[in-house]
């Protein structure tokens, strides 16, 4: 078991009582067509992060619930102290900063259209400066690390993963979710083979129909739009090289991440809140990008990320904390990686202990030590799109 | 020193932890006990890939993360390679 109990992290607390473990000023592009306007601010103002965009004009129905879910979620995620919206016109640009200030967090809008862009920057740089000097003089306080909300995703994997990586998270979950934190796990289309073994974690029967419902939605999305048949390509050549045979295999692979007894109190649809604590499953895709833009939005602080291969995703708001068991990608990517454990393969570190390590490293992340994603700029933003445009 | 990992008592494979060669006697750790196990490995196992702990027979089912993995379409002897040769997918 972890050292402590319920280890005490410093954090800065916000508006809304959530915590988070860093003090982002952020400016967030409405649409497309306002990224420039946002690096404009943020060339301007030193110590805050333009987040820029490929979309926000003319989605329609759910799809464009799910830009704003994730866009507000962005900015009300706790990471974020203070946020500036900057949008081509008013009215939707507003729809952000009213969803935003619902966690009491300073937020203000501004919209290009009747201004110009000069204009726009120029006051949206004089916000920005009151915002970012008024976070500096926020300070971290103690807060237990059960507040701290941690997402899981892996990616790249190979066998490594399912021996020793995946199951590291899955012993370090265990431990946060029996302490009452908060965690999710997600990746609907990397648990087919695993589907019904993962049924039955849910906590109760309804919420294990709920998940499956979802697991066949993914599915069938997938099947309507494949051109040719999966058989052929899960697992990959790559996995089949590395060892792996069949895609139950890979699938229970990937479910090590979330241990061996908890179950998970509830389905999330994509970038929306837990309401409570322990663990949940979100309907997320399983390009990694993607995945942790929808977990920052549904107000995940901290990811853990373990990589097989070596992928090297991170994120503008969440800190990744990447790890792996693999000795090469250890040795030859070592500036990717947070937390080496590939001493479980040769037998001289058991889960436990590597569950406790990486429960350490998170706690090193909330005081404020950058992952290796953050101090290589690794800020993959991508949101997720469910169907085109109008 | 090890050769392979297994990762819970109810396993029927073990996964290879470095390149085992035919004829080598091999020894393996339990991740859940830390109990140790002796294997003869019959064939050359690469890294990663899966060694057979016990005679599986055809129709059986290979046991991993505790788990059926997929359905034996060749009988498999204790010492042996377990892959897509003698192991296959029970979903197509």
């Amino acid at each position: 078991m972890a050292k402590a109990k319920n280890p005490k992290v410093f954090a800065y607390r916000r508006e809304n009582g959530r915590v988070g473990i860093r003090n982002h000023v952020v400016i967030l592009p409405l649409d497309d067509l306002s990224n420039s306007a946002c690096e404009k601010v943020a060339h301007n103002v030193k110590g805050c992060k333009a987040i820029p965009h490929a979309y926000g004009r003319l989605q329609f129905g759910k799809d464009l619930e799910l830009f704003f879910r994730t866009m507000i979620g962005t900015g009300a995620n706790p990471n974020v102290a203070a946020v500036v919206v900057i949008g081509i016109e008013p009215e939707w640009t507003n729809r952000i900063v009213e969803g935003v200030a619902k966690t009491g967090k300073p937020v203000a809008g501004f919209s290009i259209e009747r201004y110009g862009e000069f204009k726009t920057v120029e006051m949206a740089s004089w916000k920005a400066k009151e915002y970012v000097q008024w976070a500096s003089e926020l300070r971290r306080e103690p807060v237990d690390l059960k507040e701290v909300w941690v997402s899981v995703k892996c990616g790249e994997s190979d066998t490594t993963s399912g021996l020793a990586s995946n199951p590291t998270v899955g012993n370090a979950l265990e431990k946060l979710v029996a302490m009452g934190g908060t965690c999710s796990f997600g990746e609907t289309s990397e648990i087919t083979g695993a589907e019904m073994v993962c049924q039955e974690r849910a906590a109760n029967r309804k919420l294990g129909e709920q998940f499956m419902a979802t697991f066949n939605a993914y599915q069938k999305m997938i099947d309507d739009n494949k051109t040719d048949d999966l058989s052929g390509s899960q697992p990959t050549k790559g996995n089949i090289r590395g060892g792996l045979t069949t895609i139950e295999e890979k699938a229970f692979g990937n479910l090590q991440k979330i241990g061996k007894k908890i179950s998970y109190v509830g389905v999330l649809d994509k970038a929306e809140a837990p309401t409570g604590k322990g663990l949940w499953f979100m309907d997320t895709s399983s390009a990694a990008a993607e995945a942790v833009t929808l977990w920052a939005a549904a107000g995940f602080v901290a990811h853990f990320f373990p990589t097989g291969q070596g992928n090297i995703i991170g994120n503008p708001i969440e800190p990744v904390i990447k790890l792996t068991a693999n000795p090469l990608t250890a040795k030859t990517m070592s500036e990717h990686v947070d937390y080496d454990c590939s001493a479980i393969l040769r037998g001289e570190m058991t889960l436990d202990q590597s569950g406790d390590n990486l429960i350490q490293m998170l706690v090193r992340t909330c005081n404020g030590r950058l992952t290796a994603q953050e101090v290589l700029g690794h800020e993959e933003f991508v949101l997720t799109k469910l169907y085109e445009s109008a | 020193m090890i050769q392979f990992l297994v990762h819970e008592k109810a396993d029927n494979v073990g996964v290879a932890t470095v390149d085992i060669k035919k004829g080598e006697k091999v020894t393996g750790l339990y991740m859940d006990s830390q109990k140790k196990v002796e294997v003869k490995a019959l064939q050359d196992i690469p890294l990663g890939h899966k060694i057979a702990l016990t005679n599986l027979k055809q129709e059986g089912a290979v046991i991993k993360y505790g788990h059926d993995i997929g359905r034996v379409v060749a009988g498999i002897k204790t010492g042996e390679h377990v892959h897509i040769h003698n192991l296959k997918t029970r979903r197509w």
